[in-house]
């Protein structure tokens, strides 16, 4: 049997003429909440269509009506049938000290491969600093590190201009985006199911050791703290907060002893792997600018002292806010 | 949920209707994330221009490190999201990203799939996603494999009008009612379409080929039925089909 086609058109177009006007206002105006009787009406018109769309694969293969049917209904469907929790409005200040804080908690085994894989750097470049002090050239990501640790205190500190006038604003620009870059291709790396990640971690737990023996053993320990901890202390969390993220997209790729699809796994670690790498693009804004409108000012213009309290202060309050802020009470009680 | 050779990621509803969503393969991806690229760079170039009217300070030079970041990260971030899956780029070529199970997109997996573009666009030109896409059943990038997303065409099709084809004209056939009934009964759905759509794409047909197409046609139709000479004397081969196609598709009873 083949469908009698105008009588079908005749009687089923506008039905389908009101649910593609629907379709379009629903995808013009997103943030549109239908009330019942319109939902109603909505599925309504989607079985229908639906049905239409099995009548003409059945009994027709005209194209043409068939084509214009599955896109109604892939259309409709999406809307009908998801079941995912809707989003809530977001709460910036909320989401920055609850939601934040807590992804964080909850994948502290990830945090604790990032931290590892960057205390292993460490490790690696101040021990291949001090067996091979040749290796400072190749190590060494700018020529000022390159050069001699106690000169270039020498410099820092008998500095009459500053260098960064009228350039800071735009100095603090450039290290958010570059280092919000870093954080953001450390995290997608994840996606080599980790192995880029950790090289990422590695490297800069690599620089980040050589710079340091190379200045402790200069004896320039208080320098390199004051130079340092203002913007480090925000700044190094932060990429290690972005490896957390790369590991979490990792574990979801691999999924050990997981009983979930592969795409279940990656679709339940999705809020929390953005909370985070969000978090750490907020945490490195703040890092730049202290960076920028701080870091670079030595003693006599800022004494280390105050430059190194200002540091630990931040170190403590940031170790205090990813461990505490927002707790839930199933937290507390978990304790 | 199942892939075709066509290129199609066939979906089951719950209802038991199989619809298909047509996917979109690299070439057009690509196209797409051209014209968004230019996008980015004529709004980056605005704004520049903008700062320029308060001067080379330091601050508009901070602003607009930042705004250029801002723009080339958060660009296609902000769009799909808005527009549920299209930038201006994938609006223009008629692609849309879709969950892969065809369900709304969430805010996770649209940042998810941008941000993996630090991946995918290495070592330059999007080599690795390209890649990637080439090689996955779905044509997806990595960043579609994270977020669980895929790229579909999404063209707007319009609602067929073919009542101007399938009336009006007399039609000698439709005489022969029991003829026509038979004619209804041996005929499959897919040959019946093959009719329609030629009548349909006629125009679009070389002339010699559109003999052709409906030589072979009516020759097939007159030996799955044959009608008594007198119904089909000075029957054009694309006529004939024209009726035959009308018996098809209308009721005998509606003539």
């Amino acid at each position: 049997m083949i469908i009698d086609l105008t009588r079908f058109l005749a009687e089923e177009r506008k039905h389908w003429s009101e649910l593609e006007t629907t379709l379009d206002r629903i995808e013009r105006r997103p943030e549109e909440r239908m009330g019942l009787r319109e939902l109603l009406r909505f599925h309504e018109l989607y079985e229908r269509a639906s049905a239409d769309l099995a009548k003409i694969e059945t009994f027709s293969s005209e194209p043409e009506i068939r084509a214009y049917l599955e896109g109604l209904v892939a259309r409709s469907y999406s809307e009908i049938h998801e079941t995912r929790e809707k989003q809530q409005r977001l709460n910036p200040w909320r989401w920055f000290i609850e939601t934040f804080p807590r992804a964080f908690r909850r994948h502290l085994g990830a945090f604790g491969i990032s931290l590892a894989v960057t205390i292993a750097g460490c490790v690696f470049g101040g021990v291949a600093i001090r067996i091979d002090p040749e290796a400072k050239q190749v190590i060494m990501p700018f020529p000022g590190l390159k050069d001699d640790p106690g000169e270039r205190v020498r410099k820092e500190e008998s500095a009459k201009e500053d260098k960064l006038a009228g350039q800071k604003s735009t100095f603090a620009a450039q290290l958010m985006t570059h280092n919000t870059q870093v954080a953001i291709f450390t995290m997608a790396l994840g996606i080599t199911w980790g192995a880029g990640t950790a090289i990422m971690l590695f490297y800069n737990g690599v620089i980040l050791g050589a710079v340091a023996v190379d200045y402790v053993y200069a004896g320039q320990a208080r320098f390199l703290l004051g130079w340092l901890l203002p913007h480090g202390a925000v700044e190094i969390p932060s990429i290690l907060l972005a490896g957390q993220a790369g590991f979490l997209l990792a574990s979801a790729l691999i999924g050990w002893g997981a009983r979930k699809t592969r795409r279940q796994r990656l679709r339940e670690i999705a809020p929390d792997l953005v909370t985070i790498i969000f978090g750490a693009g907020v945490l490195l804004v703040w890092a730049g600018i202290v960076e920028s409108f701080l870091s670079q000012y030595h003693q006599p213009v800022i004494p280390y002292a105050l430059k190194i309290a200002f540091g630990a202060a931040e170190l403590v309050a940031l170790t205090l806010f990813l461990a505490k802020s927002g707790s839930t009470a199933k937290e507390k009680s978990a304790k | 949920m199942t892939y075709s050779r066509t290129n199609t990621l066939q979906l089951r509803t719950p209802e038991g209707i199989v619809f298909s969503l047509p996917l979109a393969g690299p070439v057009s991806r690509f196209l797409a994330w051209g014209v968004d690229g230019a996008c980015i760079m004529a709004a980056s170039s605005l704004i520049r221009e903008l700062l320029g009217l308060f001067g080379s300070s330091g601050l508009a030079s901070a602003t607009y490190v930042i705004a250029y970041f801002v723009l080339s990260v958060g660009y296609g971030i902000a769009f799909e999201w808005y527009w549920r899956g299209q930038t201006l780029g994938k609006r223009v070529l008629n692609l849309r990203v879709m969950d892969v199970q065809a369900l709304r997109l969430e805010f996770g997996q649209v940042v998810v799939r941008n941000l993996l573009r630090f991946v995918d666009i290495l070592p330059g030109l999007y080599l690795l996603g390209g890649t990637a896409c080439v090689l996955s059943r779905r044509f997806q990038r990595l960043g579609d494999l994270a977020a669980n997303t895929i790229v579909v065409r999404a063209p707007k099709v319009a609602q067929p009008n073919l009542e101007q084809l399938l009336g009006g004209k007399f039609n000698s056939l439709l005489e022969y009612r029991h003829l026509a009934a038979r004619l209804r009964q041996r005929t499959s759905p897919q040959a019946a379409a093959v009719a329609l759509e030629a009548l349909i794409r006629r125009d679009e047909l070389e002339p010699q080929a559109r003999l052709r197409v409906f030589a072979a046609l009516s020759e097939h139709f007159r030996s799955v039925v044959e009608f008594p000479p007198e119904a089909v004397e000075q029957l054009s081969d694309e006529q004939y089909v024209r009726n035959v196609v009308e018996i098809l598709y209308r009721r005998a009873d509606k003539s």
